[in-house]
């Protein structure tokens, strides 16, 4: 075993592409995936019931199936169904997809544990419904779902290296083909494991620095 | 191929997937409650090191982790099937989760059941494996049963180092008879009942170790 830094030199620009992929289908899946979540999340307490239950299955489904099955059945079984979608849109529909489930569950579990205590006040001093969405249910669950919502995004930063399955030229795809072409698979995957420790640490730290700024809408002692 | 032949073949991949994902849990619990003991201890030549390894292994994604450990041990003389390879990783990361599921579980130890422990006169490993492992066991079963789970979701993943189960399997099996679409939902179906018997069995044996409990 031998390591060439000129290696990663002479590859930096294809692997700064990689980076840039990796890092835009992640921003892109895990923001689509919270607007996706939140909204199956308040279709399924504020909805009709037949919708909600619906969903539920949706989610049970999607909680229970690995992420690579439901890419594979995307991209390798779309097209039988007219859906044809290249690499990179696919993984990133898989990812919304997949993150989105986890979500409405984490504000699901936000929504409930915000005292009705509070719904209740705030309904008696004539809030409308929208304001008390606004003004009570989200800043009190803004605190009490971000850190499980800060799970789920590093967990989701993690998910992307499995879009390489099924080519999408991200990371994980760009260092291993250096990898094999050079045949170098130790070196060039050893330093994309640091990466993205790097990379989780990283954002492990922005999210708590988050949760202590947010911290004043905690609730006291609930 | 008829569609019996097809049937047979996909249960012989999920049979495979239970048995490495089953290996890969039970041997991960065993490393997870070393390192967590690990984690707690007051000597930092076995907290650091104990710590050091979580992190890693939860913050490096899982397929990186069995790619680089099927080159690696090769490399470095240790010649393994790409089963072993497969279940040396599935093992490694979930031990860090694992580990992390049962420190929880030990710091929420009743205190007074360890003092109870060391009047009865029991050492620092008894009164561990026999008082505080057990306790924190059963207060985390949810997470750990969750995390097995999980394992059992991501063995989909060894199929790229080249292990023949439900998810490689299905993946032969479409490119020789064209059928993705139907193929992949019946691994989803196979995937989904599999995890539900694994939760029966998780809150099976949550009723089954509820004595003593108030």
């Amino acid at each position: 075993m031998r390591f060439d830094p000129a290696l990663i030199i002479h590859h930096l620009p294809s692997i700064l592409s990689g980076l840039s992929i990796t890092i835009l289908t992640w921003l892109i899946g895990t923001i689509g995936a919270v607007l996706v979540g939140f909204v199956i999340a308040s279709a399924r307490r504020f909805g009709p019931r037949p919708l909600g239950m619906a969903l539920g299955a949706i989610v049970e489904v999607i909680r229970g199936t690995p992420f690579l099955i439901q890419l594979f059945l995307l991209y390798f079984g779309g097209p039988y169904i007219g859906l044809f979608l290249d690499p990179l849109p696919a993984g990133l529909l898989g990812l919304t997809v997949y993150g989105s489930a986890y979500f409405s569950e984490i504000f699901r579990g936000g929504f409930e544990a915000v005292p009705v205590g509070h719904i209740e006040a705030a309904e008696c001093v004539g809030l409308n419904r929208l304001q008390i969405v606004k003004r009570i249910l989200l800043p009190e669950m803004s605190m009490l779902v971000l850190p499980s919502a800060v799970n789920m995004a590093i967990l989701l930063i993690k998910e992307t290296a499995v879009l390489s399955i099924i080519t999408v030229p991200e990371l994980t795809m760009i260092v291993s083909a250096i990898g094999s072409e050079y045949y170098a698979f130790v070196e060039s995957l050893f330093l994309l494991a640091l990466f993205y420790w790097a990379l989780v640490e990283l954002c492990g730290f922005l999210g708590r620095k988050a949760e202590a700024k947010l911290s004043h809408f905690r609730l006291s002692a609930s | 191929m008829n569609s019996w032949k097809l049937w047979m073949l996909l249960l012989q991949g999920a049979g495979l997937t239970v048995a490495v994902s089953l290996l890969s849990i039970a041997i991960g619990l065993a490393i997870g409650a070393v390192i967590s003991a690990g984690m707690l201890s007051s000597k930092q030549v076995f907290a650091v090191p104990s710590r050091l390894f979580v992190s890693f292994f939860r913050g490096v994604p899982l397929l990186v982790q069995l790619l680089l450990i099927y080159n690696l041990l090769p490399a470095i003389g240790i010649n393994v099937s790409s089963v072993g390879a497969a279940i040396t990783g599935l093992s490694l990361c979930t031990a860090a989760y694992q580990a992390e599921n049962l420190r929880g579980g030990l710091m929420s130890v009743p205190k007074g059941l360890i003092e109870a422990a060391e009047m009865a006169g029991l050492n620092a490993t008894q009164q561990f494996r026999r008082i505080r492992l057990p306790i924190a066991f059963r207060l985390t079963l949810p997470a750990i049963i969750n995390e097995a789970i999980m394992i059992l979701k991501a063995s989909s993943l060894v199929s790229v180092v080249g292990v023949v189960e439900l998810t490689r399997m299905t993946q032969d099996l479409s490119a020789s008879t064209y059928r993705p679409l139907e193929l992949f939902a019946m691994a989803g179906v196979i995937y989904f009942i599999i995890n539900w018997g694994l939760s029966f069995i998780g809150s099976y044996t949550e009723n089954a170790i509820r004595w003593g409990r108030p």
